[in-house]
């Protein structure tokens, strides 16, 4: 096949490659963008999409539960029946809808598709097995986004009734009994999804909490939902193998003990993909597992760039899409630097858990003297009306000058709150500015500006 | 207290109107009496107008390039006392924008208030923040300290290659706005290259053209639109003339001043137009009459900080070589430092143009509209010239002049400059009446 030269080649088409591809596109750089698979990357096509679709079927399927039997609002159904193998079908269609969207999305900003895995040969060539054999391609500037891939523990291989979130999103029934392994967002978003599916879930955690990433006032209301739940959490807990009967483990005490279980689902967090396309044939500076980047996403090797979960932590969908724009507009000759103030995180549990900037925690350790407080839902109208008085908004500021340096909200649907605290933050929001914003009356989103209030001392509504 | 208003005064005669070209006063500022409060300019004078009175300034009638007419309030001032506007009256803002004069007045601009609000405000002002107490803000970042910007403003410092750590924000908690970003521009601040590459520079710099500036784009626009230009080079060899300069300067009396190639050249022309006085003349194209002068307004182009001036040497027929010389000194010092007067800035009948060692080996002088004739002097530099059986060295200079061609002819234009040169080349000619 002839050789392909172009300016711009990307590996990966996930939510940081095809960013990047587009943008690249947009600004009229010759582009070619390689992937394996589907497009969309982890994200569309067995991550953050997927999950939220069965995350959806649970929420919905437990209203109805919850409808069968003594509702308070005065809803009545029959005993509801959960069909998953329709669900999944039903989540595969969004799934193809939105990675076609992508493909479409990449020919519209006139970007050539290759579809298969790529090596690279040197730091200016790639070698792609494709269907028709090997493409090789010529770039001036090599965009990595490999992305990353769930971590395996030696000891319980992936296989069989051991299986990763990837399997968990294509599972013919609910197990009737499953183990989770790791209490991070990933295994906590599915365990409680399958919670409300009706698995007995069983949560094994080696640390002595959930969720170690946020701070504890964060976690309690959705540690409380897990029990209301009936989900059992071990924590301080080892996995050792699994058995005939399910998961062993070693408990905080040393004792030997078996959770029952027909899944084992390893949730250990996700290791980025370094291998397996050709990086010894480059001289990349590493950054612990990492591929070691600068503020531009330039790594050690001239024209060759690396974004997304290959690059370090926070590992989300969002941070690579970010970090893929500026790489195509840096290549296109504009002067771009990383400078964002904040990448939000949300976690899809139930309740849901936000949280852009600084913790409390973090921005004490940070050195700043700060003043913080919450706003609990409990207080909120529209949160009453909604059943879903759990959980708060808290704000976390300077003392000195009021500057806002994290935003955090435990509680049903605050994911979509994630738009507000992170515009707040990246515009270098006041304190003053939020609480002197006017909050639509009522919604949810009122508890942000009375946290920003009640952190001033004025709060109006407690 | 009360308030005191000052007039724009009657700056020169027929003067009715005067663009303002700068504020020494700021609103806020206490001012003393005598102390110059604004600087206006007219057609070519610029006027410093002093305060009559002790007091506060409260409002600027216009900003930097506004025209306003003579007798319209120009500033208030607060002052103890009753001042000379009774309270409540209201003051007529802007007569300026009634006056019969030709250029137009802005009237949304009078009757602004003092604080005029910056651009950038807007929607985003916060309606409930009454209740909320001000935040504290202003003091410089601390060391390590991130500077504080909304997107836009860091994609336009990126944009424009400024590093946000040197601008200063005046927004609550240090944030940088669009505005203070403007004023770090504004002021001067470099772009910042990243570790030393070259950057694209994407900034645009607005600058006004107000004052002298406006003038000179004015004057030029009419005189390279009107005049049908023709421009004749020759070399003159001024070894005589200059052996002649250094003799004089070396012997000249205590007190003159010393003589450049100027007077000699004024000198020249003096006799040059006596045989061809269409060169020293007026054309008003409209009445479609040349008005030939008799006496000869020799103007002198002049490079000042704020741009190209032609002070007037009057009467050069009537001034001898060191008079002359004195004159161009004189003009040139005052319209260096901004103290020529109207009469002294006007009036020319023809124009010398010379940019000294600067002046190149051959320039194309646009005419000073209405003249008809415009000398410009290139540099001086010794060639080697054949004489007929060896090189010498000569000093040579190029006269690059330019001549309205609608009403003269380049045969005419041709015996002018070749009169020069020979008076030139010839010195002695210069002084021998008749």
């Amino acid at each position: 096949m002839p050789i392909i030269d172009c300016k711009v080649l990307v590996i990966g088409a996930g939510p940081g490659g095809y960013v990047a591809a587009i943008r690249a596109g947009q600004l009229g750089l010759d582009t070619v963008i390689v992937e394996a698979c589907a497009h969309g990357g982890t994200c569309l096509n067995v991550g953050c999409i997927p999950s939220k679709a069965i995350i959806h079927v649970a929420d919905e399927f437990e209203k109805a539960t919850h409808f069968a039997s003594d509702s308070p609002i005065g809803v009545k159904v029959s005993k509801p029946e959960i069909d998953l193998k329709k669900s999944v079908v039903w989540k595969d269609a969004i799934v193809k809808r939105l990675t076609g969207g992508v493909s479409g999305l990449l020919k519209k900003s006139k970007v050539r598709t290759i579809a298969g895995w790529a090596t690279f040969v040197d730091g200016r060539t790639v070698e792609v097995k494709t269907d028709d054999g090997v493409q090789t391609i010529r770039a001036e500037n090599i965009i990595i986004a490999t992305g990353s891939a769930p971590v395996e523990l030696p000891f319980l291989p992936f296989g069989g009734n051991v299986i990763s979130s990837t399997e968990a999103l294509d599972l013919k029934a609910p197990p009737k009994a499953l183990a989770i392994v790791g209490a991070g967002y990933i295994g906590l978003e599915l365990g409680i999804a399958f919670a409300k599916l009706g698995s007995k879930v069983t949560v094994v955690e080696a640390l002595d909490r959930i969720l170690p990433l946020y701070d504890k006032a964060l976690t309690r209301p959705v540690a409380k939902k897990m029990k209301a739940l009936g989900i059992d959490v071990v924590l301080g807990a080892k996995a050792k193998g699994a058995g005939k009967a399910g998961l062993q483990i070693e408990t905080a005490d040393g004792k030997a003990a078996s959770v029952k279980a027909d899944k084992i689902l390893v949730t250990v967090g996700r290791a980025p993909l370094t291998e397996g396309w050709g990086r010894d044939n480059l001289v990349l500076d590493m950054d612990g597992r990492f591929i070691k980047i600068d503020e531009q996403c330039r790594t050690s090797m001239s024209g060759i760039y690396a974004i997304g979960d290959v690059t370090g932590e926070p590992m989300l969908a969002h941070r690579a899409m970010a970090q893929g724009e500026m790489v195509a507009e840096i290549i296109a000759g504009e002067n771009r630097v990383w400078d964002k103030v904040a990448i939000a995180a949300v976690c899809f549990t139930d309740p849901e858990i936000v949280s852009a900037g600084l913790l409390p925690d973090e921005a004490s350790a940070a050195g700043y003297e700060i003043i913080t407080q919450s706003f609990p839902f409990a207080a909120n109208g529209r949160a009453m009306t909604m059943e879903s008085e759990d959980g708060f908004v808290r704000i976390v500021a300077r003392k000195d000058n009021h500057l806002v340096l994290g935003i955090q909200a435990v509680g049903g649907g605050v994911s979509e709150l994630a738009a507000a605290f992170g515009l707040a933050l990246e515009m270098g929001a006041a304190l003053e500015d939020i609480a002197g914003t006017i909050h639509a009356h009522p919604t949810q989103g009122e508890a942000f500006q009375e946290a920003a209030l009640r952190t001033l001392g004025q709060a109006l509504h407690i | 207290m009360g308030e005191h208003i000052i007039k724009l005064p009657d700056v020169g005669e027929g003067v009715a109107e005067a663009e303002l070209v700068e504020w020494m006063a700021a609103i806020g500022a206490n001012v003393r009496e005598d102390e110059v409060l604004a600087a206006v300019m007219t057609d070519k004078a610029t006027v410093e107008i002093p305060s009559p009175v002790e007091g506060k300034v409260i409002w600027q009638a216009a900003k930097v390039g506004d025209i306003l007419a003579v007798g319209s309030p120009l500033i208030r001032l607060e002052v103890d006392g009753p001042g000379n506007v009774k309270p409540g009256e209201v003051v007529e803002a802007a007569p300026a924008a009634a006056a019969p004069v030709k250029t137009k007045p802005k009237p949304k601009d009078a009757p602004k208030p003092a604080a005029k609000k910056p651009k950038t405000n807007g929607a985003a002002a916060a309606p409930a923040s009454a209740s909320v107490s001000a935040t504290p803000s202003g003091a410089p970042r601390a060391e390590g300290d991130k500077p504080v910007a909304s997107p836009a403003v860091r994609k336009r410092a990126a944009d424009a290659g400024i590093d946000l750590r040197r601008v200063h924000g005046t927004g609550p908690a240090g944030r940088i706005s669009n505005a203070d970003l403007d004023a770090y521009i504004e002021s001067g601040g470099e772009p910042q290259a990243r570790s030393g590459g070259l950057i694209r520079k994407t900034s645009i710099t607005d600058v006004p053209m107000v004052g002298l500036r406006r003038k000179i784009a004015e004057k030029m626009t009419i005189a390279k639109s009107r005049i049908a230009h023709i421009t004749y080079v020759e070399e003159i060899d001024m070894t005589a003339l200059e052996a002649l300069r250094k003799q004089l300067n070396e012997t000249r009396k205590e007190g003159r001043a010393k003589l450049t190639l100027l007077p000699f050249l004024m000198r020249a022309i003096v006799k040059a137009v006596a045989d061809q006085p269409q060169i020293n003349a007026i054309y008003d194209d409209e009445a479609g009459v040349v008005h030939q002068h008799g006496g000869v307004h020799i103007g002198v182009a002049a490079q000042t900080p704020g741009g190209l001036m032609v002070p007037v040497a009057h009467h050069v027929e009537a001034r001898d070589l060191w008079d002359c010389a004195a004159e161009v000194a004189r003009l040139s010092e005052a319209a260096r430092t901004g103290k020529a007067t109207r009469e002294e800035l006007s009036g020319s009948t023809i124009t010398i143009t010379s940019l000294g060692a600067m002046g190149g080996i051959v320039t194309t002088p646009v005419i000073n509209h209405p003249e008809v004739a415009i000398v410009g002097v290139n540099k001086m530099q010794v060639l080697a010239k054949w004489d007929g059986q060896e090189f010498r060295p000569r000093k040579c200079m190029n006269l690059s002049s330019s001549f309205d061609h609608r009403v003269i002819d380049g045969w005419d234009a041709a015996v002018f400059v070749q009169r020069l040169k020979e008076l030139l080349e010839n010195p002695a000619m210069i002084f021998i009446e008749g």
